[in-house]
């Protein structure tokens, strides 16, 4: 397509170009301004008077006697502990992707190699399974839990994102192996390897890309979950999103609800690092795996 | 591959989804056919600061009794899904039965919750994502066609909506669009109305929640199209260009036709994930102006009450209400499957 | 007067012992779930010094409280070793048999508390109350006076003192009070629905009965009400009206007492508004009922817990509103002990309570009355639906519910 640019008359260049970058403001000011804000007063970001008060940060200046102030991440992670949600969010969210995706290749190789009716069925089950709102499932977990004992516990929620996480990996994963020639394995079989060992041998090394990608849909969909987090576990095993609207209700104190715009910048922080190094795995993941699918 | 094998390598990833989706479907169903025992209460007097006073409360030891005796409540069969909660068999009766017209009918259905729920939920999902795949399509257009070295940084900021955590990302919306806030102000000036307010009436609360819904889904739907777009064969361009194809007509006839699959299964996935809107109208604070089926079920887990049986019945309208949405997605994958079985 | 009276028997009550660390006693977790306001911060502080030896205080305040208590008290062991709770707060916790009697612990370690101060429900103590709260009238001297009317004391004349400062261009939005959609607006509703004098339920049933003209009477006064409000009112929680008294936005309020404490300090807004804030009696609907519940906080045992953390949390909640305690922080509520002396600040508390207010009813079906009150009511209050429509909104959404929890057939 590169060299079709070059034909392109000038007007579409410019209007291409006008909306690409109306497109990046759009997608980046806010991030931006939370950024900038978060090392504010609350007078200032959330100013009653002037929200012009947010860019030069008068009252910041009144309040602290500087432009900028570090109190609320202070308050959040040294006062409010925010730390002990940042790791039960990093617990949480390592123990999803290795079990999601262990169970998950296991599977979708099953049922990329099977052309059982079976195996189609278990498919369409579990893309219903990914269509359901997740908080529906929620009320059916919370009343055995509490007779279980089983509620507010982090292996709990691990165990339920795992479950809920399955159908999208199933799907991904499946997509990914029907791409990798059946010849390979098997040749393998025929020469004497049981299908495990096939997969073992011949699959394992060739599958990284398609599970890197499934694995960062993984990853956002246990970092990200709110519905599940919020309800299932206890106060002292919260995760960051659940931590955070937890910050909202307590801004009783001037200056609090910078708590959690301070929260919000730092949770968002390892979401940034996450996409610059595997930009490209997303793009091409994608290109090869689900979307042929 | 043999039906042993098989059943070995499925049997972790069933099992999870067995124990963790199908049995609590199981215990939502059967939660939502029960109600709480009937209370046994008793008159007492209760003495406080502001004086003693004769007033009913519940008999807890009677009480624990019961629920000792039948853990799940009274058995009410299909009764909670029929109440006005939920379907409201009766309400929607008497609303046909006293409509003045077709208007005052579906007004009256408005008034109803669960009915509400659905009308936010369905016209979130119907129009956000047909936005969301023409944005990203178009964003996909315009990132293809920057200079190589500007693409990596673009496509970066590009993503940052989606990956975004929905509460977060709404939460930092909401900060923004207050009538004091930077958007709620750059508002009031641009359409010259120092009242305005996006929080103040329900249709522009449910504009701000659809715009945020592009917003955070545009950026799934351009990184798929923008894939799709490196593998669009260059020779067959040439071919249209030759023929005479104006820039417009190589998109219409070429590009668009290559990228269908993917528009098919972006739409897919946008339609599972918006019919679960939830998050925005809690980072929104927006209860007041719109409700959808996943933030109806999350009200009743919470308060001074939890209505397991009204969660639980909602849930099950809410799944039913996902296979209809998805059944034509099912029909074609099914006859796809037989016609490659043939 | 209620309070006074109060004041004289909490009189009788012995000065409580120094807090020392572990408070004497031998281990045990206390886990507070509380409201956020200012009191309860000082009492959580108080009860924060029986930590040590042994001794662990933590706690949780958020305004989300009302919501987490049940889950997380029915979890076993409950995750909180003590909920703080209102009148209307309490009664899930003993519908759902999630609290203690707290009899034995008010023998062996009560001894400071006053009678007064103990919640029987039949003959058992099931929570320890140690402050009043009501939401009553604050007003700004200044613009009352520039406006030139009186002090507002029924809520016709708070319209007519809001149409004033409108119409003379000193403020467009006078009047702010809680009206965030759910809790707090059902709040509202039950107070204003107070005025009219009528009962809530059918005697001796469960079954509502606020579908009438006094239903109707409250609501259009609360529609009258946010005309005067800003647009967003619908958002409006604690936290958000008293920011915007803070910045001087509002003339006229009706707000918690619990936040006089706050709103008179020196912190969060400038001192010209401070000077001119009034705090009032609560406003009666037409000159008969005050539109206005009584309110009680104080503090529960969960039943989920060992008896060593039961004792535990006890006595170090005992301290959280010991003498010291109070004295140090006699601004920030109005206290239910003989410690306390009346201030500016809770002058609005003493005074609605004065006035013959109602404490705010304690039944098990309350609460889904209140939650039903919540929900139902936005859309009346935008104008888009009738009062006799919301009202039976109410009517039909309480039912419901109220049906499926075994209150009424």
């Amino acid at each position: 397509m590169s060299n079709a640019a070059l034909k392109t008359p000038r007007s579409i260049v410019y209007l291409s170009a006008g909306f690409v970058i109306f497109w990046v403001i759009i997608a980046s000011f806010p991030f931006f301004w939370t950024l900038w804000g978060s090392f504010k007063v609350q007078g200032d970001f959330f100013s009653k008077a002037d929200w012009r008060n947010a860019l030069w940060g008068t009252r910041t200046i009144v309040e602290t006697g500087g432009p900028f102030t570090g109190a609320g991440y202070h308050g959040a992670w040294v006062q409010e502990e925010f730390w002990r949600a940042a790791l039960n969010t990093f617990i949480v969210v390592f123990f999803t992707v290795v079990i999601s995706l262990t169970l998950g290749t296991l599977g979708g190789y099953a049922l990329a190699r099977s052309g059982a009716r079976y195996a189609f069925w278990l498919l369409m089950i579990a893309l219903v399974f990914r269509a359901m709102p997740h908080i529906t499932l929620v009320s059916g977990y919370m009343l055995p839990f509490f007779q279980w004992n089983l509620w507010g516990h982090l292996p709990t929620t691990i165990i339920v994102l795992v479950a809920i996480n399955q159908p999208f990996t199933l799907w991904m994963l499946h997509s990914f192996f029907l791409n990798i020639p059946k010849d390979l394995d098997e040749s393998a079989k025929v020469d004497g390897c049981t299908q495990f060992q096939a997969f073992r041998h011949v699959i394992i090394p060739v599958m990284w890309p398609g599970v890197i990608t499934t694995g960062l849909f993984s990853f956002l969909l246990a970092y990200n979950d709110f519905a599940v987090t919020s309800m299932l576990l206890s106060e002292s095993n919260r995760t960051m999103v659940p931590a955070i609207a937890g910050f909202l209700g307590s801004t009783f104190e001037e200056g609090n609800v910078m708590f959690a715009v301070a929260a919000v910048v730092s949770a968002t922080a390892p979401l940034f690092v996450l996409v610059m190094f595997f930009q490209r795995q997303i793009v091409s993941g994608l290109t090869a795996g689900a979307v042929k699918g | 591959m043999k039906h042993r094998t098989f059943f070995w390598f499925i049997l972790p990833s069933l099992a999870a989804m067995i124990a963790f989706i199908a049995l609590p479907l199981v215990s939502v169903v059967i939660q939502s056919m029960h109600v709480e025992h009937e209370q046994i209460m008793s008159v007492t007097e209760n003495c406080g600061p502001f004086g003693c006073k004769e007033e009913v409360s519940v008999d807890a030891e009677a009480t624990a009794a019961l629920r000792a005796e039948s853990p799940l409540g009274r058995f009410n069969g299909l009764g909670t899904y029929f109440d006005r909660g939920h379907l409201a068999s009766q309400e929607v009766a008497t609303a046909w039965q006293e409509r003045t017209s077709l208007g005052d009918f579906f007004s009256r259905l408005y008034n109803l919750p669960l009915y509400k729920a659905i009308a936010f939920t369905l016209t979130y999902t119907f129009i956000v994502t047909p936005l969301v795949i023409m944005l990203g399509l178009a964003i996909a257009l315009g990132v293809n066609r920057l200079a190589p070295a500007l693409k990596g940084p673009t496509i970066f900021v590009s993503l940052l909506p989606m990956i975004v955590t929905p509460l977060i990302g709404s939460l930092i919306l909401f900060w923004m669009i207050d009538a004091q806030g930077i958007i709620g102000k750059s508002l009031q000036w641009i359409f010259d109305d120092p009242e305005l307010s996006l929080k103040a009436s329900p249709t522009l609360t449910w504009i701000t929640l659809m715009v945020y819904g592009v917003w955070h889904g545009a950026p799934f739907a351009f990184v798929v199209f923008y894939a799709g777009l490196q593998t669009v064969s260059s020779e067959t361009l040439e071919a249209a260009r030759i023929d005479g194809a104006t820039r417009w007509q190589q998109v219409r006839y070429v590009v668009i036709p290559h990228l269908m699959p993917l528009a098919v299964f972006v739409s897919l996935i946008q339609l599972m994930d918006n019919f679960r809107v939830f998050e925005p109208i809690i980072g929104f604070s927006a209860q007041a102006n719109a409700s959808s089926l996943s933030s109806i079920i999350f009200t009743d887990l919470r308060g001074d009450v939890i209505r397991f049986n009204s969660a639980a019945a909602t849930s099950v309208i809410t799944i039913i209400g996902v296979a209809i949405l998805l059944s034509p997605v099912l029909i074609r994958t099914w006859r796809d499957f037989k016609g490659k079985a043939v | 007067m209620y309070l006074k009276n109060l004041a004289v028997a909490g009189a009788l009550a012995v000065t409580s012992s120094a807090a020392y660390a572990g408070c004497g006693l031998s281990g045990g977790n206390v886990n507070i779930l509380a409201n956020e306001f200012g009191a309860i911060q000082a009492m959580v502080a108080g009860a924060r010094e029986c930590a040590g030896d042994g001794v662990t205080v933590e706690a949780n305040l958020t305004v989300d409280h009302r919501d987490i208590q049940v889950a997380a008290l029915t979890a076993n062991p409950a995750q909180y070793t003590s909920a703080v709770v209102a009148n209307s707060s309490i009664v899930p916790l003993i519908n759902g048999d999630l609290i203690r009697p707290l009899d034995d612990l008010v023998a062996e370690h009560g001894q400071d508390l006053d009678k007064t101060q103990l919640i029987t429900i039949d003959g058992k103590v099931m929570a320890v109350a140690f402050m009043a709260n009501a939401q009553h009238l604050f007003y700004r001297k200044d613009i009352l006076e520039e406006a030139g009317v009186d002090v507002p004391t029924t809520y016709d004349e708070v319209l007519a003192a809001a149409e004033k400062i409108r119409s003379m261009g000193l403020m467009e939005h006078p009047f702010a009070m809680n009206t965030k959609t759910g809790w707090n607006l059902g709040e509202e509703f039950i107070n204003m629905y107070m005025g009219t004098g009528a009962p809530f339920f059918e005697p001796g049933t469960a079954n509502v009965a606020v579908n009438n003209e006094h239903g109707v009477a409250a609501l259009n006064m609360l529609k009258s009400l946010v005309e005067y409000s800003n647009p967003d009112f619908l958002t409006f929680d604690s936290n958000e009206t008293q920011a915007r008294w803070e910045s001087g936005d509002l003339a006229l309020a009706v707000m918690w007492g619990s936040r006089g404490g706050s709103i008179l300090d020196d912190e969060g807004s400038s001192g010209d508004i401070v000077d001119a804030t009034v705090l009032a009696p609560a406003p009666t609907l037409t000159g008969d009922n005050v539109a206005s519940t009584l309110w009680w906080d104080g503090f529960t045992i969960s039943k989920n817990i060992s008896d060593e953390d039961a004792e535990a949390t006890f006595v170090s909640l005992v301290n959280g509103i010991s003498d010291d305690v109070i004295r140090a922080n006699n601004d920030k509520a109005v206290w239910l002990s003989s410690a306390y002396e009346p201030t500016p600040a809770s002058a609005g508390v003493a005074a609605t309570a004065a006035s013959g207010t109602s404490p705010y009813p304690m039944l098990p079906y309350m609460g889904l009355l209140h939650t039903a009150a919540g929900g139902e009511l936005s859309e009346f209050l935008q104008g888009s639906e009738s009062a006799e429509q919301a009202l039976a909104d109410i009517e039909a959404a309480y039912t419901t519910a109220a049906r499926e929890q075994g209150f009424v057939e």
